[in-house]
């Protein structure tokens, strides 16, 4: 009877929440029918007609797009620019946040408020300086300076949350490690690094999807040789023939690595979305 | 193992409050001190100025020969025991005790077997694999300890290492502890604010008022003659009774009178404490423990001059003891000491004696046999070991014992 009530009582829930996945769901299945159908298909009949003659579907588009050159480059493009900003950050904002959280030091809440100022600041108004910057020093075009202007504007929101997360993490147990004969980095690692998981694997993600994702900052500051897949698909785009044969596969293409990295790190990600309100 | 010298270790936080004032104390190689005191009266302080948590104002910390003033925590080769245990939440029981070892890279059998050790003394060795999550709270304590124990350091720090444990349990684990320094014999400060488990626990205790020591000595010394009335109100359970009181000359002897009682003090007192005789014909204040009177009808010969009658306000069968309460007509003793331990033991007690004060009353209380025949409401006649009263100077607070 208790278990009825508890089903009955979840109904509304679960019903919502079948109603978001489906709304997400049709344009992903629509996109995946779509990227193994041709051409000519796609320019004459809906997608859904894909599954209805499931030997329409053929994976030609996707080797088509593999051999034509392009898109091999800019996967490695968005790999080589977005596994190295997100491990800068990660790094370079546990142990600052780190440090704004549990090291006493003179400046210490200025520097933190100058920190979470920077968070309101938009990319915008840094292109055109960065960029006349970045061409003085030639950094212009070149996946190091993509990767560094990410850094930058990753670090402040990066720095504010894993602050923020391990401040609540208890005084005693540092001083604990300090008395177990821990110097500073050896409590970062050992004691904050590991309860801090929860919070810089939730940060790992979202800057992991930022970076991937992102169009305008490559689209600045990339060339053809450096630019990422967003860059590479949306110069697929033509303005009278859809060339929906290579823009959905190198779509679904783009989808699927965020995806993988979701789904492994999901355990993660809910555990640092409720962090703070559990605790 | 070493001892620890204190030379007026002194604490002042930056908003000015002074938490620990000129505080002198040498506590001897494998020596149990424990430092007791109200709540808020610095003790924690003083304890992470030693730990090197806390930063010394002025003074000096000597562990051993050595002094550690500027040394990082992890310098001082001191272990702390925390009131809240502070165990590391993602490592097991283990992994918690060979922390330190590990940090220190000691060889991993070595490890293996100081951890078993420990395990072995505190009765964990079932629960080496758990996380602390999974263990209850005398466990949790007991890794604590273990965390301390496996280090072998120059001195345990214990800030209140009981105060979450359930009473039953903070017994046992007392008695624990107790075994536990003995045999390991490894110099420890203890800090508490319960007077029951300072006497039980320390060789030596410290009593503390406002961040001032105020008394350092054994237990019983503590207990039979307490410096000053704050020392005096603060150990024993119940509370010593204290009434203002009148000296004077009588038959040879001295007598005190307070609230329309007079007691005799055998002259055989007054010799080994000289000084009482400058206090005759001047008000002092008298300090009766509970333990020290009895119900008169189980004295046989109860000399007729240390009785008083009682009215029972209120009667606590406890099985082992019977605790009476009852007025007496005597000011309570209101000193800035008095108002210390009450609002220690809450701001409703000091409105009571406030209460008292003013309509010029004291409740005091009693510890009989249980064979007693008093009755709430009823009256009663008790007798009082007068050779086991204590005088303070009502002036200074000081215990006179001289
Ligand atoms: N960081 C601090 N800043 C200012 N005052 C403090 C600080 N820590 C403790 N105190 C004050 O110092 C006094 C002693 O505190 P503490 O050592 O914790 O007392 P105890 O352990 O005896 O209860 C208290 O009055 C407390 O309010
Ligand atoms: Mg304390």
């Amino acid at each position: 009877m208790a278990t009825v009530i508890r089903v009955l009582n979840r109904a509304p829930v679960t019903v919502v929440m079948l109603i978001i996945g489906a709304i997400w769901l049709v344009p992903t299945v629509g996109l995946l029918v779509s990227s193994f159908r041709t051409a000519a298909e796609s320019n004459t009949s809906g997608w859904w007609n894909g599954i209805a003659h499931p030997s329409q579907l053929t994976i030609e588009p996707y080797s088509n797009l593999l051999t034509g050159g392009g898109m091999l480059t800019a996967f490695k493009n968005t790999v080589l620019i977005t596994v190295p900003t997100t491990l800068i950050v990660v790094l370079v904002a546990s142990l600052a946040a780190y440090a704004f959280a549990w090291i006493r030091f003179r400046g210490r809440d200025v520097a933190f408020l100058i920190v979470v100022g920077l968070l309101v600041v938009p990319i915008q108004v840094a292109l055109i300086p960065v960029a006349t910057l970045y061409g003085k020093v030639g950094l212009f075009g070149h996946i190091p300076g993509v990767v560094l202007f990410h850094v930058a504007f990753g670090l402040p929101f990066a720095i504010f949350l894993l602050r923020n997360f391990f401040i609540g993490i208890p005084a005693d147990l540092l001083e604990a490690a300090r008395m177990d004969g821990a110097g500073e980095l050896q409590v970062f690692y050992r004691v904050v690094m590991p309860l801090g998981t929860p919070a810089i694997a939730s940060l790992a993600i979202f800057q992991f999807l930022w970076v991937w994702n992102d169009l305008l900052v490559a689209l600045v500051f990339a060339q053809t040789s450096s630019a990422p897949m967003t860059v590479f698909i949306r110069n697929q785009l033509r303005e009278f023939a859809s060339n929906i044969d290579v823009i959905a596969p190198a779509a679904f293409l783009q989808m699927i690595v965020p995806l993988i990295v979701f789904f492994a790190f999901q355990r993660y990600f809910v555990q640092g979305l409720l962090a703070g309100s559990v605790k | 193992m070493a001892s620890i010298t204190l030379e007026g270790l002194t604490k002042v936080f930056p908003d000015g409050t002074v938490a620990v004032s000129d505080l002198n104390l040498g506590i001897e190689d494998g020596e149990f001190m424990v430092l007791v005191g109200p709540s808020g009266c610095g003790k924690t302080t003083a304890l992470r100025m030693v730990a090197g948590l806390e930063e010394i104002s002025s003074g000096v910390v000597r562990i051993g020969p050595r002094v550690v003033n500027k040394l990082s925590p992890k310098d001082r080769d001191v272990a702390m025991v925390f009131q809240n245990y502070a165990l590391y939440p993602h490592l097991t029981v283990f992994n918690n005790m060979a922390f330190s070892l590990k940090l220190k890279k000691a060889d991993k059998a070595e490890i293996k077997r100081r951890v078993k050790e420990a395990a072995q003394i505190l009765g964990l060795d079932q629960l080496l694999d758990r996380k602390p999550r999974n263990l209850s709270g005398g466990q949790r304590q007991r890794v604590a300890m273990g965390r301390a124990i496996v280090r072998e350091p120059q001195a345990f720090l214990m800030d209140e290492p009981l105060s979450n444990l359930d009473a039953k349990l903070r017994v046992q684990m007392r008695a624990e502890i107790s075994r536990i320094q003995s045999h390991l014999g490894v110099t420890t400060i203890y800090v508490t604010h319960d007077q029951v488990e300072a006497m039980t626990l320390g060789n030596r205790v410290a009593v503390i008022k406002k961040g001032i020591l105020q008394q350092v000595a054994g237990p019983q010394e503590l207990y039979e003659h307490p410096v000053n009335i704050f020392v005096a109100g603060f150990i024993g359970s119940p509370a010593m009774n204290m009434a203002e009181a009148k000296l004077s000359a009588f038959d040879g002897d001295l007598k005190v009178s307070f609230g329309g009682h007079d007691l005799r003090v055998p002259a055989a007192v007054v010799d080994h404490r000289p000084a009482l005789r400058s206090f005759v014909g001047r008000n002092v204040v008298l300090g009766i423990r509970p333990e020290d009177m009895e119900d008169a009808s189980l004295v046989p010969q109860a000399p007729a001059d240390q009785k008083l009658a009682a009215k029972v306000s209120l009667l606590e069968a406890l099985g082992s003891e019977v605790l009476v309460h009852f007025e007496v007509e005597a000011p309570v003793v209101l000193t800035e000491d008095v108002k210390e331990l009450a609002v220690d033991v809450g701001a409703e007690h000091l409105e009571n004696l406030e209460k008292q004060a003013r309509v010029g009353r004291s409740v005091f209380t009693a510890s009989l046999n249980p064979k007693t025949t008093a009755q709430k409401g009823g009256s009663i006649e008790l007798v009082a070991d007068s050779t086991r009263f204590h005088f303070f100077d009502p002036d200074t607070g000081l215990g006179i014992y001289h």
